[in-house]
């Protein structure tokens, strides 16, 4: 999708593939949904959700083409598997409390699997949900972290320092636990964790890039594959 | 209003279960009989209006209907882009109830003012904007926001001692004139004052009020009106742009052939850079008592 559109964003789907892959078709029962909150990555959400029979295959061919429904972001109520439009950052984790709260109001089973980068947690809203969340206990969320130590102009750390993110997290009253964000036994361990006494927090360590020839650069966010990248990514495959 | 608007939802919840409240902590000594009714539909959403309006849009999205209260700007402006982009693209029905919109917290001052609410909450997509008269209008116009299964915007203010004034809806006419010299259109509580002129200015005037946006035309009969008066005032606590004043010019462009006389009269801010009661900032701004009085007069003199 990316190299027949020339789309940048490559590097942010790359960090978060096996995540998505993972919450999609082996946590998620039916009628939990995902929230992309980091919805610069769409491109995967869009190809996770074509393999889950949910977009076809003609559809995925519009990427980024004049009249698609496969906008850059996530579009409005276009697409099943994508209840809200995302792309402005810091808004997911408040979709995810917002319907942790209906869950709890209705007495649904229904999960709540939202992604955020990391990066947007610059944005005050996120920690405004993350407040909601503790304080109500909301353990239907669980909320993982694409923790890539890169955001839109340089290191996490550089720009507004992050770190100790799981004191952070902890202190704000959820569970909190590691990942490797590329590794699915890794994922599967931590998503297991999830006591219910208080919400999950998953910080999940990934490499922005992953496989790239740009791998862990700012570059990976914007630039659109080379042909050279292209091959190396296939390769690796 | 708030009272009329407290004893409105508490109506209302009785006879229906969607109904969420979500406050960003306020509503001292007004909502505690909806908390007390609503029990864990009434959320505290803390001091976090950017959380709270997205988590309303959630909530309407699993077919509650959510209401979102604070002080003017603080449910509308500070969480602004959550209005637009989580509740207003997705047109989920999230209502959005604003008290005190224009000066109405006086001596608060400008951070607690906000004669900008009318232009941005009408210019967001599939919003539907309340700016209820009377206390009376209230009630209706939650009724109305209720079905109405769009985003919806409440402004609640001081409501007007005009109680005959009955039936919320978008055009009321609500005096006429034997021989107007002008037609006033206006739109919220600031209208009332218009009752307070001297009785010979007051009988001049013929008034329309306005009390949902977006309007999208100009009823027959106020055209008739405003055809034979050729002279026509808006009055609104709010800026010059984008709220009453803008609607009025543009519609009339497409309809009249031929200029007419066409005053505005509107928030213009702090022109003293001072701060008091909502009266005194209307009365600064030209809204109200003889500064009204006296502009009224002259627009009139001068299109004769």
């Amino acid at each position: 999708m990316y190299k027949k559109a020339n789309a940048g964003h490559v590097g942010c789907s790359l960090s978060c593939l096996e995540m998505i892959t993972f919450i999609k078709f082996e946590l998620s029962a039916a009628e939990d949904e995902l929230i992309l909150s980091k919805g610069h990555a769409a491109a995967l959400l869009y190809s996770v959700l074509a393999e889950a029979g949910m977009i076809s295959e003609e559809e995925i061919d519009t990427f980024y083409q004049n009249g698609t429904y496969l906008s850059a972001h996530p579009p409005v109520n276009k697409i099943k598997g994508i209840p809200f439009a995302t792309g402005s950052l810091g808004h997911g984790l408040s979709i995810a409390a917002g319907l942790g709260l209906a869950g709890k109001l209705k007495k649904s089973k229904k999960k709540i699997f939202c992604v955020t980068s990391d990066g947007e947690l610059n944005e005050g809203s996120s920690w405004e949900a993350a407040l909601f969340i503790a304080h109500h206990n909301l353990t239907n969320v669980v909320w993982f972290i694409d923790r890539n130590y890169l955001q839109g102009f340089g290191r996490t750390e550089d720009t507004m320092k992050l770190d100790p993110l799981d004191k952070k997290l902890e202190s704000f009253g959820f569970q909190v636990a590691d990942a490797d964000g590329h590794d699915f036994d890794s994922l599967r361990k931590a998503a297991a964790q999830a006591r219910h006494a208080k919400p999950l927090a998953i910080i999940c360590n990934t490499t922005k890039g992953k496989d790239m020839m740009l791998e862990n650069t700012v570059d990976c966010h914007y630039l659109p594959l080379t042909e050279d990248d292209y091959q190396q990514l296939i390769k690796n495959l | 209003m708030r009272k009329e608007f407290a004893e409105a939802i508490i109506n209302l919840s009785k006879s229906n279960e969607k109904i969420v409240f979500l406050t960003g902590d306020l509503g001292f000594m007004a909502l505690e009989g909806v908390r007390d009714l609503l029990g864990e539909k009434f959320i505290n959403a803390g001091v976090a209006e950017q959380n709270m309006a997205t988590m309303a849009a959630s909530l309407a999205y699993e077919g509650f209907i959510p209401f979102i209260y604070s002080i003017s700007p603080f449910v509308t402006l500070r969480p602004y882009e959550q209005l637009r982009n989580d509740i207003c693209l997705h047109n989920l029905p999230v209502k959005v109830v604003a008290n005190g919109g224009g000066y109405g917290y006086g001596i608060m001052g400008g951070t607690h003012h906000n004669i900008e609410d009318i232009g941005s909450m009408r210019i967001l997509p599939n919003m539907q904007v309340f700016v209820p008269f009377t206390g009376t209008d209230v009630s209706e116009s939650l009724q109305e926001m209720v079905n109405n299964g769009s985003p919806s915007y409440l402004r609640l203010n001081l409501a007007s001692k005009q109680e005959n004034i009955t039936g919320f809806s978008q055009w009321r006419k609500i005096k006429s004139s034997g021989k107007p010299k002008a037609i006033i259109i206006g739109t919220g509580t600031v209208v009332d004052n218009l009752f307070q002129l001297s009785p010979d200015l007051l009988e001049a005037l013929q008034i329309w009020l306005v009390s949902r946006f977006p309007v999208r035309e100009i009823p027959e009969e106020l055209m008739e009106d405003i055809e034979r008066t050729r002279n026509v005032i808006t009055i609104e606590e709010h800026q010059g742009q984008c709220g009453l004043n803008e609607t009025i010019a543009s519609l009339l462009l497409k309809r009249l052939n031929t200029p007419i006389g066409y005053n505005t009269l509107f928030a213009s801010g702090y022109p003293s850079g001072r701060y008091g009661s909502q009266l005194w900032h209307l009365e600064e701004n030209n809204l109200a008592g003889k500064n009204l009085e006296n502009k009224i007069a002259e627009f009139i003199s001068k299109t004769k």
